[in-house]
């Protein structure tokens, strides 16, 4: 798949014919691209997005409840506040927690679904399409259906008493204890395919004579995959990581449509608090203080994998 | 290339058993979605007496209609935005090498770090501010803004990998700079176009945040939160509401299905860009 995407990224014509030009060409060039073509994309991100960005950071340092113009600045008295905050650091550890579960499994299933289907059965087409269907529907339907599954006479425990293992249903959602986990295998369920999909792409570009040579030299089936295909596969691993470690650090709509943070605050997450606390406590400074924090983890995250992905495109 | 041999053959059936576990939740959607009110059998068995009653109760009942509209909408109407704004804003940052090009490619990367939560409180004081609170508008205002720097991205990244001799050759021919990206250009962009627009598509028709908080107590409503508000109304009628969430599905999957090969293209390749 990636390869005929770089495929028809590549036209038709060769030669770097920038690299080669003299400076007269690259101001004639410049010329044809003028910066005043970016104004249109920077009005939009600034005003939705940088501006209000730092905004919100600022209200993180004042005590504004979001009525009102009463507001005066208070330091790090919102971050202390979080510390003190049982929901908060409950939300944090949980969302560390719910993250680590679900970047783990979901790529493990992803993997291994990936290799499954990179393989000569003849359902291998029929399965990448139905695998990586979940990953296109809405979050807010999936988890309603969860919800549902999950219910003490629901699919789930339905499922268990008609193979006998009827021993085996729980309040799903209801027991604190387990509810974190169960959200956590929604999101498992609906993006798995996704991780393959993209786990397909790098194996895809494995040549399969080196494989085929492996074998002759006597490799076993593992020896040959954690010696040819983990290597060729560093940049979808980096990406996939990235993606299910963002998106777990962000999780929202299973969250808040399955349990809504509860039994307790058992399942809550820092958007669910987030939300919460802006649009239901009226803690808005509050809530600013808890959004920045989830963007540091979030752009330390990017950060950090971005470099990675980027070392590897030296390397390769 | 290896046979199709007994191991195969082994393999096959357990990708197939793997895909119908997979597949467990959508039948038990659609199995629920054709029950009658007082069908108490278990949920994984098959509805012996299916209706279709449901599905017309759940559309009326949800206002989906309307839902539908709005999204559709917003969808096509962010789409269009982003694509311009962010292929004009990649021409220049692929193809200049000033120092200023350095600074404006950090400053979109900067965009990909920030998540939406941080801006989208500050931004519904904007929001309501314009009077935009409770419309459409403020989900295309801000669609446009949040998925511009991811957008810029995959662009710069594809134009970087075409030489830039159409676009000589072009301004040989005297055309001007607008004359030169629209006719020359955008057109050879298409391919990332196509997956710009897909990646956009799905996110935004999907996203339940955003209108939650900005269209919150508005007649005005997107799939996801005209669902979130029915399943809120009709929770105990679970025959309904599994209707309901097969409607507001299907139009999603629809498309998915058509385009199968595109769209899991486009999420393979298109976070490469």
């Amino acid at each position: 798949m990636a390869d005929t995407y770089e495929a028809t990224a590549a036209p038709p014509a060769t030669g770097t014919s920038t690299e080669a030009a003299p400076r007269a060409r690259a101001r004639r060039s410049r010329g044809r691209a003028p910066w005043w073509f970016m104004i249109p994309a920077l009005i939009l991100y600034a005003y939705v997005v940088l501006i209000p960005s730092v905004r919100g950071a600022g209200y993180a340092f004042t005590d504004w409840s979001g009525l009102g113009d009463a507001m005066s600045f208070v330091g790090l008295e919102n971050f202390r506040k979080i510390l003190d905050d049982s929901a908060a650091t409950d939300a944090l550890v949980q969302t560390v927690l719910i993250t680590l579960a679900i970047t783990i499994v979901q790529n493990l299933i992803g993997l291994l679904l990936a290799l499954g289907v990179h393989t000569q059965i003849k359902s291998r087409n029929f399965l990448r399409v139905l695998l990586f269907a979940p990953a296109v529907m809405t979050p807010v339907v999936t988890a309603y259906l969860w919800r549902y599954m999950y219910a003490p006479d629901g699919a789930i425990n339905g499922l268990f008493e008609a193979v006998g293992l009827g021993g085996l249903a729980q309040n799903w959602l209801g027991d604190p204890d387990i509810a974190l986990w169960s959200v956590a295998a929604i999101v498992i369920w609906q993006f798995a395919g996704y991780s393959m999909v993209i786990f397909l792409a790098g194996l895809q570009g494995v040549p399969r004579e080196l494989h085929e040579a492996a074998g002759v030299d006597g490799a076993g089936a593992f020896q040959r995959f954690w010696h040819i295909t983990r290597p060729m596969l560093a940049p979808a691993i980096t990406i996939n990581l990235m993606l299910s470690l963002i998106g777990g650090f962000k999780i929202f709509d299973q969250v808040y449509v399955t349990t809504g943070g509860g039994p307790g605050h058992s399942t809550e997450t820092l958007s669910t608090l987030i939300y919460k606390n802006a649009f239901q406590f009226d803690e808005y400074a509050y809530s600013t203080a808890i959004a920045v924090v989830l963007a540091v983890i979030v752009a330390a995250v990017s950060a950090v994998q971005y470099r990675g992905l980027q070392q590897q495109k030296g390397a390769a | 290339m290896s046979r199709y041999t007994r191991k195969t053959l082994l393999l096959e059936i357990l990708m197939i058993a793997v895909g119908l576990a997979f597949a467990f939740p959508i039948y038990v959607l659609v199995n629920l979605s054709v029950r009658r009110a007082g069908d108490t059998s278990s949920p994984i068995a098959p509805t012996t007496s299916p209706t279709l009653a449901n599905y017309a109760d759940a559309w009326n009942a949800a206002g989906l209609a309307g839902a539908l509209g709005n999204s559709i909408a917003v969808t096509a109407i962010s789409l269009v935005v982003i694509i311009l704004v962010s292929s004009l804003a990649a021409y220049p940052l692929a193809r200049a090498t000033a120092r200023w090009s350095r600074w404006a490619f950090l400053l979109f990367a900067l965009g990909l770090l920030l998540p939406a939560q941080l801006a989208l409180i500050p931004l519904y004081q904007s929001v309501r501010d314009l009077g935009l609170l409770g419309t459409v508008w403020s989900l295309v205002l801000f669609y446009c803004g949040l998925q511009v720097p991811f957008s810029v991205f995959l662009y710069a990244g594809f134009l970087r990998a075409i030489p830039a001799q159409y676009e000589e050759a072009a301004a040989i021919d005297g055309c001007g700079p607008v004359r030169t990206f629209f006719s020359v250009v955008f057109p050879l962009l298409r391919p990332v176009t196509g997956t710009v627009a897909i990646l956009n598509a799905i996110f935004i028709w999907n996203d339940f945040l955003t209108p939650l908080l900005y269209l919150s107590g508005s007649p005005q409503q997107t799939i996801p939160v005209a669902v979130f508000q029915f399943v809120g109304q009709y929770v105990a009628d679970w025959q309904l509401v599994f209707a309901g969430l097969v409607i507001s599905v299907v139009p999603i999957l629809l498309v998915y299905f058509l385009m199968q090969k595109r769209i899991i293209q486009g999420f393979a390749g298109g976070l490469k860009g």
